[in-house]
C-alpha cells in the first residue's frame, strides 16, 4: 500500500474513496495530507474555526483497518462542518461570540455521523456569518471567510467557509445551511457545486438553528458525483427532526448518467432575470443552451415570496434570539442584532399572512413543474463582491448587499424545492447557476448537474492559491 | 410614517422589553422599514378566508 501520498487538494472524494478501496492509497495519508493543508492555506483563506486533528487520525487509522473499507463509499474522505453542526467536545458556535460558552455538544450531528459510517473522516468545523443571518461569509468575531478566487472577496454566505473550504482545495466535502440561500450563495461565488435538498429531506437534528419554518442542511463538492455519494449517505428519517421526512432514502448516485434525454427544462424569466448582472445572464444562458431549454417561464409573485420569506426569517429568528437579545445584545454581530431586534416588533398578523401566502405560492410552483421538470435561475445576481462591501445595484437601483444578495434563492428554499447550484467558471469569477425541481425530485437536479458537468459547462474552477 | 415608526419602535421596546441604545436606533429602524415593507407587500395579496397557513399541526 502506498502510504505517501503527494497532493489531494483536487482529487474528488470518489477518487480518494477508490483509491483507498484498491489499496493505493491510505485514509491516514490523506487525512495527514488535508490537515498540513489547512495548517498552511488557512490563514489566508480562515475557512476553519477549528481543527480536530487528533480525533481525524484516530478516525483515519480506524477506516484503514477496517476489513469492509473497500465497500465503504467515502472511505477516508477528510470532510468539515459549518460550525453550527453539533461536534462531540466543542460548543456549537454558529458563527457567535454568545454560543462560546456554551457546554461542549455530547454527541456528533446525525449527518456527521452517518458520513462517518460511510467512510468520511471529519477534520473540522467551518467558519459562518453569526447565527446565519448573513449572505457574505464575513464575521466580526472571526473575521471574514476568505475568496479562494481572489483573497479580498467574499465567499458569500452563510456557509461562507464550506464554500471556501471546498473552492479552495482545503477538504473535497463540506456541510453547510441554507434558509434563505446560504448553500447557493457561497457555491455560486467560490465556484463549487451545492446541494440544497428538499425541505424534510436531511434531518437537522442536532444542529443550531435560525428559522425552524426554513432551515435545510446539504453539502458543498466540488464535482456532481461527490455530492451525491454524500447525500445519500446522508438520507434516513429521523423522529428527532420533526421536519425530517419519513419517506425511505431515494439514492441518486447510481442515477447520475442517465443524460438530459425525456427532461423538459425551461429558464425562469421575469424576476429573476430583470436588471442582473452580466455574468449572471452569461452563465443561465451557457447553462440553459446546454441543457436544451428553450422556454422562459415565469414563476408566479417570485417577488411577494422572497418578500414573505423575508417576514418570516426576521421575525423567527427574533423568536429564536429573543432571550439573548434581552440579556446579551452588546455580544452579538451589530448587523444581526438590529436585523433581530426590528423583527422581534413586527406583529404576528403579518407573519401569518406570510405563511397563507407560502402555502398559495407553493400550490402555483407545483403546477409549473407539470409541464416542466426542471427550472433554471441564476443563483446570486452577481458575482463575488470585494469584502466590506456595504451595497450593490439590482435593476438599476443601488440597495444594502447584505440582506439582497439571496434574492434569487429566497423564493425557492421558501417552498423547499431542492436545487443543485452549479458553477460556471467564467473568467475572472465564477457564478452559479440554480437547478430546480419538483419536491423529492433531487435525482433529476443532481442527473442535470452532471450533464452540464460532462459537457464542461459547468466545473469547478481550480484557483491559484498560496500560503496567507 | 416616520415619526409614527419612531412612537412605535419606543413604544415597542417597553412592551416587549427589548434593549435599544440609542446608537442602535437607527439601524433597527431601517430594518423594521424593509421588514414592514415586505410584509405589506404579502399582505396587499388578496387570498380567500380559507386559505390555511403553510405549516400543519397534527395531532
Amino acid at each position: 500500500m502506498a502510504l505517501v501520498l503527494a497532493d489531494t487538494s483536487w482529487v474528488s472524494a470518489g477518487q480518494i474513496a477508490s483509491d483507498i478501496a484498491a489499496g493505493e492509497l491510505s485514509a491516514a495519508a490523506v487525512v495527514d495530507d488535508a490537515l498540513a493543508r489547512i495548517e498552511k492555506l488557512n490563514p489566508a483563506l480562515n475557512a476553519f474555526t477549528a481543527v480536530t486533528a487528533e480525533r481525524a487520525r484516530a478516525r483515519a487509522k480506524a477506516v484503514d483497518a477496517a476489513h469492509d473499507r473497500h465497500r465503504l463509499p467515502l472511505a477516508g474522505v477528510p470532510f468539515a462542518v459549518k460550525n453550527l453542526f453539533d461536534i462531540a467536545g466543542l460548543p456549537t458556535v454558529a458563527g457567535s461570540k454568545i454560543n462560546r460558552a456554551d457546554p461542549p455538544a455530547s454527541r456528533d450531528s446525525p449527518l456527521i455521523e452517518r458520513l462517518e459510517a460511510a467512510g468520511a473522516v471529519l477534520v473540522g468545523a467551518l467558519n459562518m456569518g453569526e447565527y446565519a443571518y448573513d449572505f457574505t461569509g464575513e464575521n466580526v468575531h472571526d473575521g471574514p471567510s476568505r475568496n479562494p478566487h481572489d483573497l479580498t472577496r467574499m465567499t458569500g454566505g452563510s456557509s461562507g467557509g464550506s464554500g471556501g473550504a471546498v473552492g479552495g482545495g482545503l477538504v473535497p466535502l463540506a456541510l453547510g445551511s441554507d434558509t434563505n440561500g446560504s448553500i447557493r450563495v457561497p457555491s455560486s461565488f467560490c465556484g463549487v457545486f451545492g446541494l440544497k435538498p428538499t425541505y424534510g429531506r436531511l434531518t437537522r437534528t442536532r444542529s443550531f438553528p435560525f428559522v425552524g419554518s426554513l432551515d435545510h442542511l446539504g453539502p458543498f463538492a466540488r464535482t456532481t458525483n461527490d455530492l451525491a455519494v454524500s447525500y445519500d449517505a446522508m438520507q434516513g428519517p429521523d423522529g428527532a427532526d420533526p421536519v425530517c421526512t419519513d419517506r425511505a432514502p431515494e439514492p441518486v448516485t447510481g442515477a447520475l448518467a442517465r443524460g438530459l434525454d425525456g427532461l423538459r427544462i425551461a429558464v425562469a424569466g421575469g424576476y429573476f432575470q430583470k436588471g442582473t448582472s452580466p455574468e449572471a445572464l452569461e452563465a443561465l444562458a451557457r447553462v440553459a443552451k446546454a441543457a436544451g431549454a428553450k422556454d422562459d417561464i415565469d414563476i408566479p409573485e417570485a417577488q411577494r415570496a422572497r418578500a414573505a420569506a423575508y417576514v418570516i426569517t426576521a421575525t423567527e429568528g427574533a423568536a429564536l434570539h429573543l432571550d439573548r437579545l434581552r440579556t446579551q445584545a452588546r455580544d452579538f454581530d451589530p448587523a444581526v442584532r438590529d436585523r433581530l431586534i426590528a423583527g422581534a416588533m413586527v406583529p404576528a398578523t403579518l407573519v401569518n399572512k406570510a405563511q397563507i401566502f407560502r402555502r398559495w405560492y407553493r400550490e402555483q410552483a407545483l403546477k409549473l413543474f407539470t409541464r416542466y421538470d426542471a427550472i433554471l435561475a441564476p443563483a446570486t445576481p452577481c458575482t463575488a463582491p470585494k469584502l466590506g462591501q456595504q451595497t450593490f445595484v439590482i435593476d438599476g437601483v443601488e440597495m444594502p448587499l447584505r440582506p439582497n444578495v439571496g434574492i434569487y434563492t429566497q423564493p425557492i428554499s421558501f417552498i423547499g424545492l431542492p436545487v443543485a447550484a452549479v458553477p460556471v467558471p467564467l473568467k475572472p469569477l465564477p457564478i452559479g447557476v440554480q437547478v430546480i425541481t419538483a419536491p423529492w425530485r433531487e435525482d433529476i437536479a443532481l442527473r442535470i448537474a452532471y450533464a452540464l458537468e460532462q459537457m464542461g459547462v459547468a466545473a469547478a474552477p481550480r484557483p491559484r492559491l498560496q500560503a496567507g | 410614517m416616520t415619526k409614527q415608526l419612531d412612537d412605535f419602535i419606543e413604544a415597542a421596546v417597553v412592551a416587549f422589553d427589548l434593549p435599544l441604545e440609542a446608537a442602535w436606533k437607527p439601524a433597527v429602524k431601517a430594518n423594521l422599514e424593509v421588514t414592514l415593507k415586505h410584509a405589506a407587500t404579502v399582505a396587499d395579496f388578496e387570498l380567500p378566508d380559507a386559505a390555511e397557513p403553510a405549516p400543519v399541526f397534527k395531532a
